[in-house]
């Protein structure tokens, strides 16, 4: 089995360690990853913006540097479902079809592909999980609330075989963290009150890491608990399942 | 309101002013999301009848021309008049003319959104007919001198003392009262003497039946049953979508409709009309205003299938920050976003951009209306009728360059990143939205890309 390793342009550049933590999560499950140099972006900021006629080339690039693969990995929800509902290339529509259906999220590749059943992973810290909307909603990584459904969770099935962690309880498991692409700027007053009750959520219930699928949403919360002064950080899910 | 220069953004930070006011607001309206939840979930099949009740309209929406002929005929049949109305400005004449006939200058009226769309009590008010709102909510704003916040709580935005300065100044009781029970049965007693004076009733319709020609309105309060039970003459404007085929197909609707509105089983008073009294007159106008052309849409004729339960707005964590007002449009929230756009281009382009796309909405709809979807769907239409702001272009063109080019790319992260560290004010400063209220993210010393060239050399391409 062969594994690209589809890195989202802002985790390559704020937070590589996110990345580091994936390959090397992947690497120690027996996986054969290969990192493809040449990716930029899904296109979901232009495409979420209403400018996805920009996206052309970004598609291309995609394709061009994961259709070989068996599997296309990401540490990202919010990109993953990107490529599943809006990956296309009218020169070669088969290729973005197969790739639409052969990328998965890291922790549904962990459970749905790999299907792991124990890590090797010590965390000794209290941690709030922040369900992702695209992840969530959009690739049912979780049960959502809103739905009279059976009850599950990718993340925190995979986060219940860390060793020593301990997973608070959240008033609002499930809502939005208001980051929304260029949401968080364009509507800034809604977008940071959203984030705020958010974090409150986690800080009430004694959090000392928020973590999650991804890292946009992780990185809008950073932004506001150090504006807090707050010292409760943001990880990476693949960091916490990584860690030793 | 509807003259507000202001977009989405701009009102919904005026409304962030007030943070503890956010706060109840998003508190109260969460509340309701709850009992929604609750109540849904005591019904095992509840997903079952959320794709009975989509599908019952998808045959509608595709079937309307046969229904709304059939509805018309059995209608006419039973004794009602029909008339039909092509927008807003029709049905509001339609409303005066039928006021006119009955020699009367003043009007009582339930709750009906379809007449805040058509701004029928402005227009009514310019021609010197006094229109009366009898639903408890849309009092309470129109004695404000406001439009309703929300579609099926109009004056969520209130708080009970502010009500009660509401009634101080217009309903002549004592000042500072805020008992809830004292100002509803305030509110009763001036009610009562407009219903047992008004010879002209108007009501919304909830539900239309084809087979039987007649419509059903839902109400908490009775005060539909109150204004049209009493009047000479009962005037029911509905929506052209408002249809289903047999009676029923009203239990599945019943069923839904309030449990997502509010958490209750069902509503108080679903009732139904078929024919008018002896003696008196009973009209129903069929409005398409916008409807066909958003039938026409394929991307957006599904919005069509709404029953105007709200689940959407409550459970909107933009709308709980936001408030009704700041969507500038009669129907707020995410199901109003993707039918506003339909009417007017240009004066709604804002609101598709009003969502961060969680996809909570489209989850509690009961008609399973895909709206987040639509929501992406109305930026695309948007964008490309020239309808995006110049500096989102330009912004949205160099980002397309940089991530168009794994070079470049790679280039723009370095520098970028450099600059963060060495310069930090280029970017902390009140020029860049996201660092008022927020930290930017520590550059780290090198990207994953760089990383992986040095430490996973051998394997890299």
């Amino acid at each position: 089995m062969k594994v690209g390793l589809f890195i989202p342009c802002y985790v390559d550049q704020f937070y590589p360690n996110a990345a580091i933590a994936t390959l090397r999560l992947l690497q120690k499950l027996g996986v054969e990853v290969v990192y493809p140099s040449k990716q930029t972006c899904c296109g979901q900021p232009m495409a979420n913006s209403g400018f996805e006629h920009l996206t052309k080339r970004c598609n291309e690039l995609f394709i061009e540097n994961f259709e070989e693969f068996d599997y296309i990995v990401a540490p990202s929800g919010s990109c993953v479902l990107h490529i599943r509902d809006h990956l296309h290339d009218d020169k070669n529509p088969e290729a973005a079809k197969r790739i639409s259906h052969k990328i998965y999220e890291l922790t549904a590749f962990l459970t749905g592909v790999l299907k792991v059943k124990s890590l090797a992973a010590k965390f000794p810290y209290r941690v709030g999980i922040h369900q992702s909307c695209h992840g969530q909603r959009g690739l049912h990584i979780s049960s959502m609330t809103e739905l009279v459904s059976p009850e599950f969770s990718k993340p925190n099935s995979l986060l219940n075989m860390v060793q020593d962690i301990e997973l608070i309880h959240l008033d609002r498991k499930d809502e939005c963290c208001g980051f929304g692409g260029t949401f968080c700027v364009t509507e800034e007053a809604v977008s940071v009150k959203m984030g705020k009750d958010r974090v409150e959520d986690h800080l009430k219930h004694g959090a000392e890491y928020i973590t999650g699928v991804d890292m946009s949403c992780m990185m809008h919360m950073e932004g506001i608990l150090k504006r807090l002064g707050s010292k409760v950080k943001v990880i990476h899910i693949a960091e916490i399942l990584n860690a030793e | 309101m509807e003259n507000s220069t202001k977009d989405h953004a701009e009102l919904a930070q005026d409304f962030n002013r007030d943070e503890d006011r956010v706060n109840w607001h998003d508190e109260t309206l969460w509340f309701i999301r709850q009992k929604r939840d609750k109540t849904a979930h005591q019904i095992p099949e509840w997903e079952a009848l959320r794709e009975a009740a989509s599908q019952i309209k998808n045959n509608v929406l595709s079937n309307l021309h046969n229904y709304l002929v059939l509805f018309e005929k059995n209608a006419v049949t039973n004794g009602i008049v029909v008339h039909w109305a092509a927008d807003a400005s029709e049905h509001n004449k339609i409303v005066h003319k039928l006021i006119s006939e009955a020699n009367v200058n003043r009007m009582v009226k339930s709750k009906s959104m379809l007449t805040e769309e058509c701004g029928l009590n402005e227009y009514l008010a310019e021609h010197g007919i006094e229109v009366i709102d009898s639903d408890l909510g849309e009092r309470i704003v129109q004695l404000a001198e406001e439009p309703p916040s929300h579609i099926v709580l109009p004056c969520i935005h209130k708080k009970k003392e502010e009500i009660g300065e509401i009634f101080h100044k217009h309903l002549g009781i004592e000042a500072n009262i805020s008992d809830p029970q004292f100002l509803t049965e305030t509110a009763r007693g001036h009610l009562r003497e407009i219903f047992l004076t008004r010879k002209v009733a108007l009501t919304g319709v909830n539900f239309a039946i084809a087979e039987t020609g007649e419509f059903v309105v839902c109400t908490n309060e009775g005060n539909a049953d109150m204004g049209a039970h009493l009047a000479d003459v009962h005037i029911a404007s509905m929506g052209i979508e408002k249809l289903i085929p047999e009676r029923k197909h009203l239990g599945v609707f019943l069923r839904l409709l309030t449990r997502s509105a509010t958490g209750q089983p069902i509503t108080t008073y679903s009732s139904h009309f078929k024919k008018p009294r002896d003696g008196k007159k009973m009209h129903v106008i069929l409005v398409d205003n916008g409807r066909t052309v958003q039938l026409g849409r394929k991307d957006f004729r599904n919005s069509l299938k709404c029953i105007r339960c709200a689940a959407c707005m409550n459970t909107c964590p933009v709308y709980r920050r936001s408030g009704g007002h700041s969507y500038h449009t009669a129907v707020a929230g995410p199901i109003g976003s993707i039918l506003a756009p339909n009417l007017d281009m240009k004066k709604y382009a804002d609101l598709p951009f009003a969502s961060t796309l969680c996809g909570s909405c489209s989850n509690v709809c009961p008609v399973k209306i895909d709206i987040h979807e639509q929501l992406y769907k109305w930026r695309q239409v948007l964008v490309k009728n020239g309808y995006a702001p110049a500096a989102k272009k330009v912004g949205m063109q160099l980002m397309t360059w940089t991530l168009s080019s794994p070079g470049f790319y790679h280039t723009v992260g370095k520098v970028g990143r450099l600059v963060m560290k060495h310069a930090p004010f280029a970017v902390n400063n009140k020029l860049n939205p996201w660092f008022k209220q927020r930290d930017m993210p520590y550059p780290p010393a090198e990207s994953f890309n760089e990383w992986y060239a040095k430490n996973e050399g051998k394997t890299h391409r």
